[in-house]
């Protein structure tokens, strides 16, 4: 039995499998949401870079709705100028980060006290400890936006979540397409369902009852226009999820753009070599009569 | 066996003094120069020298992270960010330490699959695989602990889950538990001992590699053929042969390493990691990582914890009796017609229980999971001393050279040691 063979017996197995597959994938509709739409991201695969000014937009969204809510802690003031980002210039944080007060201390008295915001400080939060955020928000603090975007996920199944893996039809940004449904999922609960008070119905988050009310509207965030006076983007929820779920993106990863470029660098060079390599091997083996080929030989021989 | 054919001669006065006084040079000689290969190996064989390099690069990565990290209940997950952040090149060292895990467990069921086809624990070898499956339970031990360190909610609820299934062990399970926890459940002194063995278990890796090593040079390699080195035409010399070849096969593996680390670094990982660790919420699913999920499966395909755990363990160490439950008399599958198509099924129900492992223990999944748990043991059990009584083997090559060139051939230059010192020549 060959490779081939084996994969036939696998994909065989995989399909005796697929009838406990639908029904736990019905069981999970139950329970679960629907599947988030693929968007297409500027920053996705392996030539992927973020668009610095859909990342500005990001966070004019973040900070003027979100940062309400959610905190977002393990992110500094500073990180808004560095390469790679929303690409701030220094002068810009450092007077973003003076419009909040940031708690400090204790001074030589001893006593705990707050000044401007410097660069080097992390975002504050807006509650002071996650029990106010959890009572200020009917029990459940509302998540961190630091590592969120990749901190959410949905299932893809059997063979997406294999394909998922591979060059070119790859897909690692399930975390912002569901974000961005989710923001966009908030409709009329279907006939028969109960919606209790303090819970919203949402399409897209998993057994649709999500504790946060729909946060953003049309036209509630005013984007820059260009020297035309004309607007750049949509001023729609769409649009504005789809810029905070970049901007979300980029503060789960600062460095995913000089990941992938590393990347390709690196990749290049092991193929680079592993061809070089191949043919000093090749020229050594040719001095015992060169080396077997195939993986099986003795398999293929007669007798 | 021929080990010592080519003997170490120091050339520097500097070397023949230190020969005198520890041979470790003409141990290296014998062991990586002069050792005799045989020249059928095909690349199976490489996957020794990738775990090699792997165990070097996880040991590397993780002295560095080890010094940015903060094995505390309430600073460990910020400690890593913090690596991800602000440590130069530390997203780099993280995900090649994380990736390096899962790659470094791709390479071990690589090894330990090839171990089983070509019938590499059979006589004389069963200490070297003994010791194998040493290696690979405290790799299991090791990764185990390392994917608690982040102390997300997969971390710390997956310590939860194993340590509570220690508990299930009669009579001394609840003191392996408390010893574990450092308390009464998984907390800040559980995350500190966690790190403390995390990073104990891998020098014992090393230990048991050069232990492993060791019995490999003393019984020298199997090879696709199962049969031995009868002539040194049937073998070439470590340096440069199989050299070449293993650093080649290493640098083709770095691809698909350097593809994980950059382009897909959460791929083999879970969402929920990144969800700091919170004892208030469970997750939906804890799954383990991917390399344990065969074994999860199992476990949970007994509806009684005891039954589960020593299922599952059993399903590890049953590897051990593999060179006795075997009764065939020839080692390679390709000479035995009837056993390989076990092998392949048995590798196909460990697939699909690994993809088992990571369904909801529910309905079907369960009856799958517990039909293809009796036949991972039956493989054992049943088939391995069953069909090598039954079975009639295909005809053996007369040596490897002959299964090489096919019988009566010869090849041009000649194997071991004259191959060594033979002029390159040019192909034509």
């Amino acid at each position: 039995m060959k490779l081939s063979s084996l994969l036939a017996a696998s994909l065989l197995a995989l399909s005796l499998g697929a009838p406990l597959g639908s029904s736990a994938a019905s069981a999970e509709d139950a329970h679960g949401g629907n599947q988030p739409p693929r968007l297409k991201w500027s920053y996705a695969g392996v030539f992927g870079r973020f668009d610095q000014a859909q990342l500005q937009r990001g966070f004019q969204v973040y900070k003027e709705v979100c940062s309400a809510c959610h905190s977002m802690k393990l992110v500094d003031f500073r990180n808004l100028a560095e390469e790679g980002g929303p690409d701030f210039s220094e002068s810009q944080v450092k007077a973003l980060a003076a419009t909040y007060q940031v708690k400090d201390g204790p001074n030589d008295a001893g006593e705990m006290f707050e000044r401007p915001g410097r660069p080097a400080d992390k975002f504050p939060p807006p509650f002071p400890n996650d029990q106010a955020a959890a009572a200020a928000n009917g029990g459940k603090a509302p998540p961190d936006f630091s590592v969120l975007a990749k901190a959410r996920t949905f299932e893809r199944g059997f063979p997406w979540f294999i394909t998922d893996a591979l060059p070119f039809v790859g897909y690692s940004e399930q975390g912002v397409d569901y974000i961005h449904a989710v923001l966009n999922g908030y409709e009329e609960p279907p006939k028969g369902t109960e919606v209790p008070d303090g819970v919203h119905y949402n399409k897209y988050y998993p057994g649709h009852l999500i504790a946060m009310p729909n946060p953003i509207s049309d036209g509630q965030v005013t984007y820059a226009k260009n020297e035309a006076g004309q607007p750049v983007v949509p001023e729609t929820v769409d649009q504005y999820t789809r810029d905070v779920a970049a901007f979300m993106a980029w503060a789960a990863e600062p460095h995913m753009m000089a990941r992938k470029a590393l990347g390709l660098r690196v990749i290049l060079f092991l193929i680079l070599l592993s061809g070089l390599l191949y043919y000093v091997k090749k020229r050594v083996w040719a001095d015992v009569g060169g080396e077997v080929h195939g993986l099986q030989p003795e398999l293929h021989k007669a007798g | 066996m021929s080990a010592h054919a080519n003997a170490y001669v120091p050339k520097s006065r500097v070397a023949k003094w230190f020969e005198a006084r520890l041979p470790i040079l003409g141990l290296v000689h014998s062991s990586f120069v002069a050792f005799p290969v045989p020249r059928n190996l095909n690349y199976f064989w490489t996957f020794g020298a990738i775990l090699m390099a792997f165990l070097g690069i996880q040991i590397v990565t993780g002295v560095w992270l080890a010094m940015h990290y903060e094995p505390s209940a309430t600073q460990a997950f910020n400690s890593v960010e913090h690596i991800m952040r602000d440590v130069n090149y530390g997203w780099l060292l993280r995900y090649a330490h994380a990736n390096g895990a899962s790659m470094f467990f791709v390479a071990v069921y690589v090894h330990i699959f090839r171990a089983l086809y070509y019938g590499s624990y059979k006589a004389p070898r069963e200490v070297l695989y003994i010791l194998g499956v040493i290696i690979y339970l405290l790799m299991m031990a090791t990764a185990f602990l390392g994917y608690t360190l982040p102390w997300g909610q997969m971390s710390f609820w997956g310590a939860t889950v194993i340590t509570n299934i220690l508990a299930a062990i009669p009579v001394v399970g609840d003191t392996i538990q408390s010893l574990l926890w450092g308390g009464y459940s998984v907390g800040n002194p559980t995350i500190n001992r966690f790190f403390s063995l995390h990073y104990l278990l891998p020098w014992m890796i090393v230990g048991v590699v050069v232990l492993h090593v060791w019995a490999l040079h003393v019984t020298g390699q199997n090879n696709p053929t199962g049969i031995p080195i009868k002539s040194s035409k049937d073998a070439v010399p470590f340096t440069p042969y199989a050299t070449i070849k293993d650093v080649f096969a290493v640098v083709v593996f770095m691809i698909l390493f350097a593809w994980f680390i950059f382009y897909q670094p959460n791929y083999l990982g879970h969402a929920d990691n990144y969800v700091p660790a919170n004892p208030a919420v469970t997750p939906a699913h804890i799954v383990p990582e991917w390399y344990f999920l065969p074994f999860y499966a199992i476990l949970r395909a007994v509806p009684s914890k005891l039954g589960g755990v020593i299922l599952m363990f059993s399903a590890v160490l049953i590897l051990a009796l593999a060179p006795w439950l075997d009764t065939s008399r020839v080692r390679s599958c390709n000479y035995r017609p009837i056993y390989r198509q076990f092998f392949w099924l048995f590798l196909a129900v460990t697939v699909i229980l690994g993809w088992l492992g990571a369904k909801p223990p529910e309905g079907g999944y369960v009856i799958a999971s517990q039909i293809c748990t009796f036949y991972y043991f039956a493989h054992f059990l049943l088939v391995m001393p069953i069909v090598g009584l039954i079975e009639t083997p295909k005809a053996l090559p007369g040596s490897i050279l002959e299964s090489v060139t096919g019988p009566g051939k010869q090849v041009s230059g000649s194997g071991m040691p004259a191959g060594a010192a033979a002029a390159p020549t040019t192909k034509g």
